[in-house]
């Protein structure tokens, strides 16, 4: 059971890191529209080359 | 000017002080930058096509820095040169094939930034997180973990769930309190109560090393709470600031005139008195007088007439009316308050506060509800304490069970999750949902009432008789409508080029403000006007009059109906419901558009008290009345109905006492938005019925207790995805 001292701090470790991320996303304002982004994917304009 | 090269050359600052002046420069160049962001609401962009149209097309614009459209609010904001303005980006973007509408950004900028939204899907984030890790742990206990182990995880689960429950718990904590305060018991103080009451039994139960800790629902109770308040504040917000972006849609300023300088001011900064240019497209800012210039007026949105009214000196005109052919100096008898716009305000006022307060579906839910969970949770642990002869922690280890059972996870979710649904499917129909209870409302509703100008037609006339002219004169009409903008005029000149009419050669074209345009065709003189102007005998309906040396012709107009208008009243009779029409315009128009959609009840010259009090004996009759209409003569009727529905393009008045606002040009939507709400509604009570048969499964075994909370945390759960899964029915 001595493994539980390592994936328990382990698990919230990475679930913090997750947590920290969504804070991240959501202070640079990225669920504003996240209709557009959803649609945003099929767009065909720089299909051919990369945007300038 | 460039920022960069303040010191040198040409720059203006050769003074003492112009070391402080880059800042002062910058900051102003600061303020340029902002003004130079146009934001436009799209009400018909739905699909990545639309984004790249909409985007690449404005991108080819002179002067257009960068678009960018936010799909989620409808709307495209414009980063460009100053010089570039909404009213040069519209018809852009009318060629493209999207109805486009100026917003106020100041306005906007408010409403961007939703901190409030932010605030709650932080907190909705937390508790997830704690939520997901405490279930790993709880999972563990309920398979099996002892002793040490258990005391352990109990313990981890503590130190996650304790701060959670703080944090993400606030907005309950503070409604509940708020709702104490004033001696109500509303819905958040059980959750409240269920909420506090799970984390100290755990906490107490983990310190004495007990076998059952609540951490998990607790955690999961805030969890799933929050995610029907966010819910709740997202459905709101959209609808807020697209309230505010139609608010925002008049630009309220007017020309002033000072010593021949005409200046740009705010209309509130206008006093008695005060001169004021409106030019020929543009809505009177005031009441007023005309002092010089004739032109004609739409009255339409304050009296429903669709026949454009004569003014010249010393006629009075209205706030609201809008000037088509010719520049007019007004002065200023009432502005801001005291003018006829914010008179109609009044009868609004009046309206409202006979119209009752609606309970809504929820609040009915949450006044049977709490003090029943209160009394059976006490009742419990009353029992429980006198069966056991004083054990408490037993006694209140009961209670708490059956509060957290109890608490509506599912009830918290049953009405946001619906109504989100519901409302988003409108949204993308092209229906705004203004108020919450709108759609609970507009279920209910079995008589419609409808408003002509402006409503069922788009206040835009074609002509009937074109073709009842002689050749020579079709020609010399449309040679004449061509030099004005008036929209009969207009209408006519569609009309010509659509049956492939030459204009006639004429000279010497003037037009006379007012009453209509004059030339010269092969040495006779030929006008097409107003009937006294040309000395025909007026009609009774819409009408522009011809004259061709001698002879005389009349034109009458019919308003063209509002696309979509056909298919809604049929949908709206084939659902079962009466529809009447309202109208301030003359018999005859209105009977017109009444054989057409085939509305056997309906009303003509009635004025805006008339129709208030229409709806409101229908109401005391006991009908359920909807009543859709634009105009300002419409407004108190809105007021005064169960609930409303306004077009985007009525005033602002009649949009902010509505309930429903129609973003598109197409009417059809309105019978979708009554099968809707009512599939809504349905799905309302579906969901109160499902919380109820889960807590009538857990509860008795929570009151003898035999509730684990490995039983609570399967009611919790599992109700909660069954009436969020119930309410994506919606079809």
């Amino acid at each position: 059971m001595e493994i539980l001292a390592y994936l328990i701090p382990a698990s919230l470790f990475l679930g913090g890191v997750g947590l920290a991320a969504f804070f991240w996303a959501l202070k640079s304002k990225q669920f504003e529209d996240p209709q557009g982004d959803a649609n945003r994917i099929l767009k065909t304009d720089y299909d051919d080359r990369p945007k300038p | 000017m460039s920022l960069a090269e303040p010191f040198e050359g040409h720059s203006p600052s050769a003074c003492p002080a112009c070391v402080a002046a880059p800042s002062a420069q910058r900051i102003a160049a600061l303020q340029e930058e902002k003004r130079g962001r146009i934001m436009l609401s799209l009400p018909t962009a739905h699909c990545a096509a639309c984004m790249s149209t909409v985007e690449n097309g404005l991108q080819a614009v002179p002067g257009v820095h960068s678009a960018r459209v936010n799909l989620t609010l409808r709307r495209v904001s414009v980063d460009a040169e100053a010089k570039v303005t909404a009213e040069s980006l519209i018809p852009v973007l009318a060629g493209l094939g999207y109805e486009a509408h100026e917003l106020d950004a100041g306005l906007l900028s408010a409403t961007e930034t939703d901190k409030q939204g932010r605030d709650l899907l932080m907190r909705l984030a937390v508790a997830g997180f704690a939520m997901m890790n405490v279930m790993l742990l709880s999972v563990a206990v309920w398979s099996g973990a002892t002793d040490a182990t258990r005391d352990l995880f109990h313990w981890i689960s503590a130190a996650i769930a304790l701060p959670t429950v703080v944090f993400a718990g606030q907005p309950f904590f503070k409604s509940a309190w708020a709702s104490l305060r004033v001696g109500r018991l509303g819905m958040d103080v059980p959750i409240s109560l269920a909420i506090l009451l799970a984390s100290s039994i755990s906490l107490f139960e983990t310190i004495y090393s007990g076998h059952h800790a609540y951490f998990d629902a607790a955690v999961m109770l805030t969890f799933f709470l929050l995610a029907g308040r966010y819910l709740d504040h997202r459905t709101r917000a959209v609808a807020r600031s697209a309230a505010e972006e139609l608010a925002a849609l008049e630009v309220p300023r007017a020309l002033r005139v000072e010593d021949g300088v005409e200046t740009l001011v705010s209309i509130s900064a206008l006093q008695r008195g005060d001169l004021v240019r409106v030019r020929p497209g543009g809505r009177m800012p005031v009441d007023g007088t005309v002092v010089e210039g004739t032109s004609e007026v739409d009255r339409s949105l304050l009296t429903g007439e669709s026949l454009p009214a004569f003014v010249g000196p010393d006629t009075s005109v209205a706030a609201g009316e809008v000037n088509l052919t010719g520049p007019l100096l007004v002065r200023v008898t009432a502005a801001g308050r005291d003018s006829s716009l914010h008179r109609m305000a009044d009868l609004v006022a009046v309206a409202e506060s006979a119209k009752n307060r609606y309970t809504s579906l929820a609040e009915r839910a949450a006044r049977a509800y709490s003090p029943l969970v209160h009394l059976l949770s006490f009742s419990a642990f009353g029992f429980w304490m006198w069966q056991t002869g004083g054990d408490l922690r037993f006694a209140i280890n009961i209670s708490a069970a059956v509060l957290i059972i109890t608490c509506p996870c599912a009830l918290g979710l049953a009405v946001p999750a619906v109504v989100t649904a519901a409302s988003g499917k409108l949204f993308r129909k092209g229906l705004l949902i203004k108020d919450g209870t709108a759609l609970e409302r507009l279920a209910e509703v079995d008589t419609v009432v409808f408003d002509k100008t402006g409503t069922l037609t788009m206040g835009m006339p074609a002509v009937n008789d074109f073709e009842s002219l002689p050749h020579a004169a079709r020609g010399v009409a449309l040679g004449l409508a061509a030099a004005s903008s008036h929209p009969l005029a207009q209408a006519l000149v569609k009309a010509g080029t659509a049956l492939g009419v030459p204009p006639a050669n004429l000279t010497d074209l003037a037009e006379v403000a007012g009453y209509g345009i004059t030339g010269n065709w092969q040495g006779q003189t030929v006008r097409l006007g107003r009937a006294e102007w040309i000395g025909a005998p007026p009609l009774a309906a819409t009408a522009t009059y011809l004259a061709v040396g001698e002879a005389r012709y009349a034109l009458s107009f019919t308003d063209s109906l509002r696309p979509g208008a056909e298919a809604a009243i049929a949908a709206l009779k084939a659902q079962g419901l009466t529809v009447h029409l309202l109208s301030g315009d003359h018999a005859t128009a209105v009977s017109a558009i009444a054989d057409q959609l085939e509305i056997p009840s309906w009303q003509a010259g009635v004025l805006p008290a008339e129709k208030a009090g229409f709806v409101a004996d229908l109401q005391a009759a006991g009908r359920k009345v909807l009543m859709v209409g634009d105009g300002l003569n419409d407004t108190a009727a809105l007021a005064a109905a169960h609930v409303s529905i306004s077009p985007a393009s009525s005033l602002d008045a009649a949009r902010t006492a509505s309930d429903i606002v129609l973003l598109g040009k197409d009417m059809s939507p309105i019978a979708d938005a009554l099968r809707i709400s009512r599939q809504s509604t349905a799905r309302i009570r579906e969901n109160f019925g499902l919380s109820a048969a889960y807590n009538v499964i857990a509860v008795p075994l929570a009151l003898v207790g035999l509730a684990t909370p490995l039983i609570a945390a399967l009611a919790m759960s599992l109700s909660s995805i069954t009436v969020s899964l119930n309410a994506l029915r919606i079809k």
